[in-house]
């Protein structure tokens, strides 16, 4: 069976480029240029896939993206589920397997790449038919930059498919001609394998481009904003409803025109065409041609054009008017068609009249615009009743659609539609346009269609095989049945039935089912509507999405001017917003525990030092200064004097906790402020925010210093002696140099400022040192400490150590709705200011309840325990009937060394007054007791602060 | 994606701003002489209406200035975009 269904020339495959792929194990052998489903036909090949609701057989249909049925899972090069056949190119080595009703990810990890590209033009054309190409011919020609993108192979359209002549010569010489005028123009980008999937607002689509499995980028997203668009999206056929219509063998009679004259395959051997319309006879005479047996033509209308009709005589094809098929047989492929007399209604089911066998059975229920993007672009609809189907009926977007997706379906019509909507958009995107001459074309005289939405059929008045969503398995038994439950309105039917809803979106099935469902309810189609179209036109993978944009490179890495030597010394790394932090730093054979009991003990007993860098920092400079910190900290900074450091906290109106850190007064109108490490640009916008919309009369300005300075925490009973040996010239005894306060000065020879901080509890110096020098004054503190034992430390230790002082973590600790007086700071609540962010909301009746949620030590009963962290707390060791009653959670939880045991910090429903008291928090199957404490576990009278 | 006109820098994508909620939205001079509702609709009730808005938008990936804009929320159309310097949050 080697392409016994090729004919041995015409097409527009490559003869001379055979490939071999297989298909279901099939070892089978097609030509560059066909797609999987013509190189199947070719080989005889109609039964592709297996219906995914009723396990059916399933062909091909159609010869483009609308096709429903026949999905295929591809194996290699690359797995990729539920890909229609009829838009998979065939290349050597292509693997592919029909789709036994639903698709299969890969396992593997996708070894291509995948690009993203961003551009502007004045002319966005969307499809490269001829309404589409005459569009960019007349916007090219004025200078414009135009973009066309199309989603075949090569551009053309209709035109490929159709085998009809332009001025007298093959249409496609035209394409071809067309296709290489715009290429030379400097401004014009052509983007053939490019389907535009999303329109939205101000003109911006978003398309998709194949590029093909060799090339560097497998597939391409294109970002678009257009001052003008012109949507020439064609239109689909749509199918025909009838008992038993979805055996492999019915096709699409213009998709049958295109496999027979684009592709040159015979779909069948012995055909029946049924049809509504004047389109299917030029699919009828084509197919004839080319040596098909066209054994009848079934047309629903009582009169038929008399153009056709003499066409089909002079051939010897068979008309049967007032006619239409009820029904089929055949399993794998169709056997035979059975037809019957229609009435003038169409509604009443008459008995079989003939079979006909066949094994072929092209339909065509007339078209349905492509109206997806501009219904996407919020562009409305209106039904045309000549073609049964909704068209474009306005936009408040500049764009305009020409060409068949307007209704009109004269080659010749859309030609001039097209290169007029060209010309029409350039102009308005500001150029000089002139209408591009269109070709002649020979113009059949059109006869009106009949809109038939359901062929009645005697043997199935259920209608549990006339399928409406092929793609769904919705039938119109299905559509019988939404309506009796209520459902009067396409939306509800299509979330009722799915129909619409699968990978095609509906493409062929949206008009035909609305049909139904007006047929159903007896109300006329127009008024009941189409469903909103929504993106993407065709499924799009998230690897196409992501791009680049994955690994490494999936969102900015911030390193520090140190990170290199945490690299080094093998550290863990934890992410921190964009930033890398040491997380802590395994000696050989130590586990992340082990790891850090060694590191806090170390900073306990000895020395131990962190990079710091990541704190957010924002220079605050202004005469206004002062005034404007004094609003947005809860605590007074006015009174704060130059060479002293604060701790403030920040929160949003409502009374929350939003940001905390240090206020470092460096002169009388210049403070430089630190913040969380993920909380930097927030809090940078925070204060921009009522800086520039609030408090427009403060002079002051805001800059993110974060990257200028180096910061290095060095902390331990130890830290003093070893910052002595290394910067000689500082005065670090506690009487010259106390706690929160900061000097400058050279630290191992590079100018310096060190703060007394500490967030340990422990005798502590944060030394900031210019970015660059950070690595190089890091390496000599670790030097100088190394006679001390100095020990590098991670956010685990620091976390573990602060939470032993019972110093909460701002995002961790709190959430949003916690109140400073919520975690025992009211100390850092001015009573004295007027006025400062939060304030009134403190005394709002639930941000002054006293029974909120407080933050309180939990020491679990069972000393070797870590609670996790949220977990949740309960009044009582047995849970009870649900819901029951939660006290709050645990917000940090860690093996403290200095204490021997787990301990955690907690937010408790009045859990100050708690203290003392056994609560219980569930842990696996049982909940375990918990004693509530105080917050700080360690030092509690602060002792080790100065050394 | 919206194209949205910074009065600073000109049109950009939508994706270069932070969106900010209603405009002139006032700060009581004096929070302390408001009583509790009051204080409760400054800080949580905000319109919502179909049709034209007012609304502020920053431009965080750019010039980090606050602006306001009115647009139409049901078809997203903005216009008159006056720098806030003069106006509230
Ligand atoms: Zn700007």
């Amino acid at each position: 069976m080697s392409n016994e269904f090729r004919l041995a020339d015409g097409g527009r495959i490559d003869r001379d480029r055979p490939v071999r792929f297989d298909f279901e194990g099939q070892q089978l052998q097609g030509y560059a240029g066909d797609t999987l489903a013509s190189a199947l036909l070719a080989n005889g090949v109609h039964r592709v896939a297996t219906s995914n609701k009723y396990g059916r057989p399933r062909g091909i249909m159609a010869a483009g993206a609308e096709e429903p049925n026949a999905l295929v899972q591809v194996e290699a090069p690359f797995p990729e589920p539920m890909l229609p056949a009829t838009t998979v190119e065939v290349r050597d080595g292509l693997q592919a397997s029909g789709l036994p009703g639903k698709g299969r990810l890969a396992t593997e990890e996708d070894p291509a790449r995948y690009d993203t590209m961003h551009t502007h033009c004045d002319v966005l054309v969307v499809g490269a038919g001829p309404a589409g190409l005459a569009a960019a011919l007349s916007a090219a020609r004025s200078g414009a930059r135009v973009i066309v993108a199309d989603a075949d192979t090569e551009f053309g359209g209709s035109l490929l498919g159709s085998g009809q002549t332009l001025d007298g010569r093959a249409a496609t010489d035209w394409v071809r001609r067309t296709t290489a005028e715009l290429a030379e123009h400097p401004e014009v980008r052509l983007l053939p394998r490019t389907t535009v999937f999303g329109y939205y607002e101000d003109n911006y689509l978003v398309a998709l481009e194949h590029r093909g499995d060799d090339a560097s980028s497998r597939q391409r997203i294109w970002r678009m904003r257009a001052r003008e668009v012109v949507l020439a999206t064609g239109a689909h056929e749509r199918p025909l409803v009838f008992s038993g219509n979805d055996r492999p063998g019915i096709m699409l009679a213009g998709s049958a025109r295109t496999y027979v004259n684009r592709y040159a395959v015979l779909p069948g051997r012995r055909a029946v065409v049924f049809t509504t319309n004047d389109s299917a006879y030029a699919a009828a005479i084509d197919l004839h041609d080319a040596g098909v047996e066209i054994v009848a033509v079934v047309d629903a209308r009582e009169v038929v054009s008399t153009y056709w009709a003499s066409l089909c005589v002079e051939r010897g094809i068979r008309i049967h008017a007032s006619t239409g098929v009820v029904s089929t047989s055949g399993t794998d492929r169709i056997t035979s068609a059975h037809l019957s007399s229609l009435g003038p209604e169409g509604n009443h089911p008459t008995s079989v009249r003939q079979v006909v066998t066949c094994d072929l059975l092209l339909v065509s229920g007339g078209w349905n615009p492509a109206v997806h993007l501009h219904s996407q672009a919020r562009g409305s609809v209106r039904f045309a009743e000549d073609i049964g189907a909704f068209v474009p009926d306005g936009t408040d977007q500049a764009a305009r659609s020409a060409g068949a997706v307007t209704g009109v379906l004269a080659t010749g019509k859309c030609l001039t539609s097209g290169a007029e909507a060209g010309r029409d958009a350039a102009r308005a995107a500001g150029f000089d346009a002139e209408l591009a001459r269109v070709p002649d074309s020979k113009h059949a005289p059109i006869l009106a269609a009949r809109h038939l939405w359901v062929v009645p059929g005697s043997g199935d008045s259920d209608g549990t095989t006339q399928f409406v969503d092929l793609a769904r398995d919705a039938t119109v038994a299905d559509v019988r049945r939404a309506v009796a439950a209520g459902m009067d309105n396409v939306e509800h039917v299509k979330r009722y039935t799915t129909i619409g809803t699968a990978h095609d979106q509906g493409k062929t099935s949206g008009t035909l089912s609305t049909g139904v469902i007006a047929e159903v309810l007896g109300v006329g189609v127009g008024e009941l509507g189409t469903t909103t179209f929504r993106a993407p036109y065709t499924p799009v993978t998230f690897a196409a999405l992501a791009g680049r944009e994955r690994g490494d490179l999936y969102d900015p890495v911030r390193v520090t001017a140190m990170h290199d030597w945490h690299v080094e010394q093998g550290a863990l790394f934890e992410n921190v917003g964009q930033w890398k932090r040491p997380w802590y730093y395994p000696h050989s054979g130590e586990d992340m525990e082990t790891a850090v009991l060694r590191e806090c003990y170390a900073v306990r007993s000895g020395v131990g030092m962190q990079d710091v860098s990541t704190l957010g920092k924002i220079d605050v400079q202004g005469p206004d200064a002062a005034e404007f910190l004094d609003l947005v900290y809860t605590n007074k900074m006015s009174t704060l004097k130059v060479g002293r450091i604060r701790y403030g906290l920040m929160c949003t109106a409502d009374g929350m906790v939003f940001d905390d850190g240090t206020v470092t007064r460096t002169a009388e109108h210049r403070y430089l402020i630190s913040t969380t490490s993920g909380g930097a640009a927030n809090v940078l916008a925070h204060l921009e925010d009522w800086l520039q919309t609030e408090w427009t009369h403060l002079r002051v300005h805001l800059t993110s210093v974060t990257e200028h300075w180096a910061t290095i925490a060095l902390v331990g009973p130890e830290s003093r002696q070893v910052l002595a040996d290394v910067a000689p010239e500082l005065d670090v005894d506690n009487d010259g140099f106390g706690f929160m306060t900061w000097q400058e000065g050279n630290v191992a020879g590079v100018h310096a400022r060190v703060c007394r901080i500490s967030f340990s509890g422990e005798l502590a110096f944060e030394i900031n040192v210019p970015w660059w020098y950070g690595r190089e004054v890091w390496e000599v503190l670790m030097a100088g400490g190394r006679p001390y034992g100095i020990t590098p430390y991670g956010t685990e230790t620091m976390h573990v150590l602060r939470a032993e002082k019972g110093f909460p973590i701002v995002g961790q600790d709190t959430d949003g709705t916690i109140t400073p007086h919520d975690l025992g700071m009211s100390w850092a609540v001015s009573k004295k200011k007027d006025d400062f962010l939060g304030k009134r909301s403190f005394s709002r009746p639930d941000t002054a309840r006293t029974d909120r949620k407080h933050l309180v030590g939990l020491l679990p009963e069972d000393t070797n325990l870590v609670l996790p962290e949220g977990a949740q707390i309960v009044e009582q060791p047995e849970l009870g009937e649900p819901p029951v009653p939660m006290l709050g959670h645990v917000t940090s939880s860690y093996r403290s060394a200095v204490l021997g045991s787990g301990f955690a910090l907690a937010v408790v429903k009045g859990g100050r007054d708690r203290v003392g008291e056994t609560l219980y928090s569930p842990v696996g199957d049982r909940p375990v007791p918990v004693t509530v404490t105080e917050p700080v576990f360690y030092d509690k009278e602060g002792a080790r602060r100065d050394g | 994606m919206l194209l949205i006109h910074c009065p600073w820098c000109g049109a950009r994508d939508e994706a270069e701003f932070r969106y900010g909620g209603q405009a002139h939205v006032d700060r009581p001079p004096d929070p302390n002489a408001v009583d509790d509702r009051e204080w409760g609709e400054y800080l949580f009730v905000r319109d919502n209406p179909r049709g034209r808005f007012s609304e502020r938008w920053v431009h965080s990936a750019g010039c980090r200035r606050w602006f306001d804009v009115v647009r139409d929320t049901a078809t997203n159309e903005m216009s008159a975009e006056v720098p806030s310097r003069s106006g509230r949050r």
